[in-house]
């Protein structure tokens, strides 16, 4: 029987929130597997470069197993590294399902380790299952405009998992195992090495908020961005933008939603005087909920909307952002 | 320097798009097809690093004969030469990669650039499996290119930052919005490129490593209250936030 590969990643006292999002997709699967004809075995995580007290963080979601690897020789993290080293994990434990996020580590390091393999991948998947004894992934295609489900025909399959979408949900295991594992990587694996990380000082990313609010061509000028920020910073949120301000110059790259901008999948997706074309609509249709507010009713923004406010954004924003900040005593 | 693009064909991002009788594939029919957006940025950068050092850009695409279009925006745009891996079946990533590795093996270029992922299928694993299919080093999501001698730094786009990576050449990079501005071919150098040559090769085949069973229309209800700027409306929105959507 084979076993279930998770790759996690460390983050301050635990782990990446997309990490536990694995663990637990793992376990579904792994549970949904018991019916099968050929169930696995267990899952076992591995983590590269963490500590025992971040590993501890799985077992709340229910993983018993972890390899912690630690190895001695890399200055920073290098995907060919690191790929190397995931391969030989799942040779070891003999795991031939590979889930990875499909964070920007992991949409670059997934297909490595595939490639080792020379097995399938399947990127930004949105849900997995078992069907018909197989394991049957559904991804967005086309800009969100369709939706295809795939299989893998491989021994050895890897999947990466679009973030926010998998929730983690909390379960107790009955021990956590941490198998320590101490290394040094042949040199002719490090060509490629990160250098420096630099933060966008002191905002919250899109990619890592569960609330967004976007602005649009509507705002008109950068120097009404405030109302956006004032927006976020009611609901705890980022702010993000369509590419129309982007080009326009009104706010960095980094907060493009959209195509050629960011995928992102917050609870809450606020739309602020943005038509809705379809280029932006592929990057945050999957959005839980998403409130619009624009002045023409027939934007094609609402027919994706669940809430929507007819009106000028230079009235609402600032009325919503008080009525909200009252809403939650702030 | 001997430098390979490799370029993929896209449904226009405005297409409808239907479902195929074969309920597992687009409807083609009347469908414009475009170099994948993210492949211009990766052009543009062959053609500057060319324009800086030296040598030839090939550009590369595994596809049908239809392909020789998006080929043809290449040499237009000022690509050297121009390579279509010819099929008309059905292919899979690892198709793509593996025939791309072939010519690569034969042209052993310095660098290889592709775009962050194609727009049809979003499939994010060509730069990635080509780079281990050539034991290369690979950097994805390059916002920023600095290449001094044999030394290349990259800025690429993480979640809340960039990451400074650093690698030799020969390497392959793919392409992030950013990177450069894309020309625009002028129309002298689009009527040329209509008459140069596209060097055609019959594929290698693979095992189908990844295979689509079914494909449809996502129908996601929502919720749909659109209300007006009244006050009371705003409060039932925040209502509604407050008790359906459970977020404040
Ligand atoms: C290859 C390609 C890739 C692309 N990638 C992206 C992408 O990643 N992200 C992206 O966003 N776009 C992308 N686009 C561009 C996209 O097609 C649209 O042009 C863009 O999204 C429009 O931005 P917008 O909604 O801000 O502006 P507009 O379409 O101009 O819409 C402005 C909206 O604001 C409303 N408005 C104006 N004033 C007010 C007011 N005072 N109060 C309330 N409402 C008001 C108007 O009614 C209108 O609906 C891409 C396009 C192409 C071709
Ligand atoms: N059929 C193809 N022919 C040539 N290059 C391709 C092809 N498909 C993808 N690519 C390249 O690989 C990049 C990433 O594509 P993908 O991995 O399919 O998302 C694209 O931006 C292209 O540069």
């Amino acid at each position: 029987m084979s076993k279930i590969l998770l790759f996690l990643e460390p983050l301050k006292d635990g782990l990446k929130r997309t990490s536990y999002e694995v663990i637990t997709a793992g376990r579904n699967l792994l549970d949904k597997s018991k019916n099968s004809s050929e169930p696995f075995d267990s899952m076992i995580g591995i983590l590269i470069n963490g500590t025992e007290s971040q590993a501890n963080t799985a077992k709340d979601y229910g993983l018993s197993n972890i390899i912690l690897t630690n190895v001695s020789n890399l200055s920073g993290y290098s995907s060919t590294a690191y790929a190397e080293i995931i391969k030989d994990a799942a040779k070891e434990n003999d795991a031939t399902l590979l889930l990875f996020s499909g964070n920007a580590t992991g949409l670059e390091l997934a297909p490595r380790v595939a490639a080792k393999f020379e097995a399938g991948y399947t990127s930004d998947c949105v849900g997995l299952d078992i069907i018909n004894d197989e394991i049957v992934a559904k991804k967005p295609v086309y800009a969100g405009k369709a939706q295809i489900s795939i299989k893998i025909n491989s021994d050895v399959k890897v999947f990466s998992l679009r973030p926010n979408v998998f929730t983690s949900v909390m379960a107790e295991a009955p021990d956590l195992n941490i198998q320590n594992k101490n290394l040094q990587i042949d040199d002719k694996f490090c060509k490629v090495i990160v250098k420096n990380v630099v933060k966008n000082e002191g905002k919250l990313d899109v990619l890592e908020a569960d609330i967004i609010v976007s602005g649009g061509r509507g705002i008109k000028g950068p120097e009404n961005y405030n109302l956006i920020e004032n927006l976020a910073s009611a609901f705890g949120g980022a702010v993000g933008a369509s590419r129309a301000v982007v080009d326009a110059g009104w706010r960095p790259h980094s907060e493009q939603v959209g195509q050629t901008g960011k995928t992102v999948s917050p609870t809450l997706y606020v739309a602020c005087g943005i038509s809705g074309a379809v280029q932006h609509l592929a990057g945050m249709s999957s959005s839980k909920f998403i409130l619009a507010i624009n002045k023409d009713k027939d934007a094609p923004i609402f027919k994706v909307a669940d809430y929507g406010i007819i009106g000028d954004i230079f009235e609402v924003l600032p009325k919503l952002t008080e009525k909200v900040k009252k809403f939650t005593g702030k | 320097m001997n430098i390979l693009v490799c370029i993929s064909r896209v449904p226009d991002t405005t297409t409808r798009i239907l479902v195929g009788k074969d309920g597992i594939s687009m409807d083609s029919q009347g469908v414009k097809f475009i170099v994948n957006p993210y492949d211009e940025y990766a052009i543009e950068e062959g053609l500057r690093l060319r324009e800086k050092n030296g040598g030839t850009v090939t550009a590369i695409c595994v596809g049908p004969d239809t392909a020789k279009e998006q080929l043809r925006t290449a040499l237009a745009m000022g690509v050297d030469r121009a390579v279509l891996v010819k099929t008309d079946k059905y292919f899979d990533s690892y198709f793509v990669a593996k025939n791309i590795a072939e010519v690569a093996k034969e042209l052993n270029p310095d660098i290889i650039f592709l775009g962050r992922q194609s727009i049809d299928f979003d499939s994010f694993q060509l730069p990635s499996y080509l780079a281990e299919l050539l034991d290369l080093p690979s950097i994805s999501v390059v916002s920023k290119l600095t290449i001094e001698a044999n030394k290349v730094t990259a800025e690429r786009d993480i979640e809340g930052g960039k990451e400074i990576v650093e690698t030799s050449i020969p390497c392959i990079i793919s392409a992030q919005k950013g990177l450069n501005e894309p020309r625009y071919p002028k129309l002298p150098d689009i009527m040329k490129a209509k008459s140069k040559p596209i060097d055609e090769k019959t594929p290698i085949e693979t095992d189908t490593k990844v295979s689509v069973i079914g494909m449809e229309i996502p129908s996601r209800k929502r919720i749909g209250k659109i209300l007006s700027d009244s006050d009371s409306d705003i409060e039932e929105i925040i209502k509604s936030l407050h008790e359906e959507a459970k977020i404040i």
